[in-house]
């Protein structure tokens, strides 16, 4: 009997890089956006092993609506040409790959090397009463913040959107 | 009566009980999986000729009455129709996108299924998250259908998949929003706690507002008219749907009636007292419950005409969205007032 | 068993693999779509954190929904500015975004 957790931890983490690395090396942009929804899902799945339920439905309801409407931004603004070529590589794509590639040895090495002292203990009984608690308790301040920067962001995307009101015929 | 359904999960939770423990997950995973889909596919067969029978009387017609007694087996009649059709993939059309799109729209329509209390003790998972748990696999909707849309490449399925994401992912907001005035009398997200909370009253009563912000959300949500802007047939033809032939339109057709059950559920589970009734079995109250919210669902679909698109997004920004807004606020003052009365203390 | 290091390197890997995506790619919304990629990455990072080194808390999970939160602020303020530049050059190609350059 193998280890459950063990077995969706893999099933999961291939989901997440197989569909990550669809992400970007694809070259039509519509399939790229709905192999983003899928590494989402994966991550969500990832959240739900670690016991953090609904951060895990917060990435679904916030996700879902988030690629459908990059999707619809991405059909709308490449009308020109192809879509099978709409999502091609710059010419920074080898000194990026050499950067990531670097960037991931390093990580990974120090990864290694360092041993944690997790211990599972089991999770807090009312995850939801805890987490309400830390927003309205010790992050209140940056809870009221984020509340201001999400509104200041909707009129600040309406108004570049909006662009200069021309006069009234 | 009342516990025939809870002693078949038991008969065969008793057969597995010496085997090891993830067999026994699985097993029961796999009964209830059965379950929910039996009743899916149960309710959608009599749905489609429910819906043709109440139009028909809607409109003084006599509806479908040839095959078999009042024309009951019409949804057989239809269902070897849509299987005898040709199966048709636009050459230009994405394949795969196109081949999927039919069978993802089904999957978040069965999932959410699962935090449902059907009956006393007859909820497949009785999550902590559980009516957050329905909004979030609910939203994943839009996605098939856009998949749909784009995928046929055609411009009324893509300018229909366009309106889907605008009215579905606006929607969605005073559904939310709706839903928070129940979740915040009852304390708990858990469907099961809000149908226990509602064992004196119905929350429909408390929430007479909610509970109109959520009927025309949901009508929004799952694209029934006067809100099917998304199909609009006078308009651009059956929107997302239009290239689909056979098979591949009976999926989404049995997604549409099944998102139509759904909603009706969790509107029954949050404002009509879930299971709650006297003297009938718990899952026969449900039930009742359920198809009258369905008839008046399908009392507005024939009976008001269709909106226009700026409208109907105007409606839900400008009148529906401050609206869920005030509930929340109303709400919120009056649990502390109730509380100040009973307990004397802010 | 897994451990937290199985977490941290999927999540590295994550994250370089959404650097790659948003230095090396042409199109505005595909850089946008690497940028989502490395947010999830720090959040898989907070919440195994979270989850091995203090499991009776739940502060890495508030934290990993701010960040949610402002990806969704970036990606509606993102999105009205590629809008804005399609506009003005019919494109979304950060190659020919040079206008202040000479």
């Amino acid at each position: 009997m193998p280890d459950s957790q063990a077995v969706f931890f893999w099933l999961l983490a291939a989901l997440v890089i197989g569909s990550a690395l669809a992400v970007v090396l694809l070259k039509n942009i519509v399939h790229s956006a709905l192999y983003l929804f899928l590494t989402f899902v994966g991550v969500a799945g990832l959240y739900i092993l670690l016991h953090a339920e609904f951060l895990a439905a917060v990435q679904l309801l916030i996700y879902a609506g988030a690629i459908a409407v990059l999707i619809v931004f991405a059909v709308m603004l490449v009308r020109r040409g192809d879509i099978r070529l709409s999502n091609l590589y710059s010419i920074h794509f080898l000194p990026a790959l050499v950067v990531s590639l670097v960037l991931f040895a390093l990580v990974a090495v120090a990864v290694g090397r360092q041993l944690w002292l997790g211990y599972l203990a089991p999770p807090p009984e009312e995850p939801l009463v805890s987490l309400a608690r830390n927003f309205l308790g010790e992050y209140v301040i940056a809870f009221e913040v984020a509340a201001i920067l999400l509104l200041s962001a909707i009129v600040g995307a309406v108004l570049i959107v909006r662009g200069r009101r021309r006069s009234a015929p | 009566m009342e516990h025939i359904f809870t002693d078949l999960a038991a008969l065969v939770a008793g057969w597995v009980s010496g085997s090891p423990q993830w067999v026994q997950t699985l097993v029961m995973g796999c009964l209830y999986l059965i379950g929910v889909l039996t009743f899916i596919f149960l309710n959608c067969i009599f749905l489609i000729y429910l819906e043709r029978k109440v139009s028909a009387y809607i409109q003084q017609r006599l509806g479908p009455n040839r095959v078999g007694p009042r024309g009951i087996l019409q949804p057989v009649a239809d269902a070897l129709k849509l299987l005898g059709k040709e199966d048709i993939i636009p050459e230009k059309a994405d394949h795969w996108v196109f081949r999927l799109a039919p069978i993802i729209i089904l999957v978040p329509a069965i999932m959410v299924f699962a935090v449902i209390p059907f009956g006393k003790n007859m909820i497949p998972v009785d999550l902590n998250i559980g009516v957050f748990y329905f909004l979030a696999v609910a939203s994943t909707t839009t996605l098939a259908i856009l998949m749909g849309g784009w995928s046929s490449n055609n411009k009324y399925a893509l300018l229909g998949s366009m309106r889907a994401v605008a009215q579905i992912v606006s929607y969605e907001v005073p559904l939310a929003f709706s839903i928070l005035g129940v979740v915040m009398i009852a304390g708990s997200l858990k469907t099961s706690q809000i149908v226990a909370a509602q064992e004196n009253y119905w929350f429909i009563l408390l929430q007479p507002l909610g509970f109109l912000i959520y009927f025309i959300a949901a009508t929004a949500e799952v694209n029934r008219a006067p809100f099917d802007l998304v199909e609009g047939e006078q308009e651009i033809i059956a929107g997302p749907f239009i290239e689909y032939t056979g098979m591949r339109f009976a999926l989404f057709y049995l997604a549409e009636y099944a998102n139509l059950v759904a909603v009706s559920c969790l509107g029954v589970t949050l404002f009509l007292g879930g299971w709650h009734g006297p003297w009938l079995p718990s899952w026969l109250w449900f039930l009742i419950k359920v198809y009258i919210l369905i008839f008046v669902f399908m009392w507005t679909r024939w009976t008001f005409p269709r909106i226009r698109i700026d409208h109907f997004l105007d409606f839900n920004w400008k009148v529906l969205l401050p609206l869920a807004l005030v509930n929340i606020l109303l709400t919120g003052i009056g649990l502390k007032l109730y509380q100040y009365i009973t307990l004397g203390v802010w | 068993m897994i451990t937290l290091n199985h977490y941290v390197a999927l999540s590295a890997l994550l994250f370089c693999i959404g650097l790659l995506g948003a230095l090396g790619k042409r199109n505005a919304i595909a850089i946008l779509m690497g940028i989502e990629l490395m947010l999830n990455a720090v959040n898989i990072n907070l919440v195994a954190f979270n989850r091995f080194l203090q499991p009776s808390q739940v502060v890495g999970q508030v934290f990993a929904l701010f960040i949610i939160l402002v990806a969704a602020a970036e990606v509606a303020v993102g999105l009205a500015l590629v809008i804005n530049i399609y506009r003005r050059r019919l494109d979304t190609n950060i190659e020919d975004l040079n206008w202040l350059k000479w």
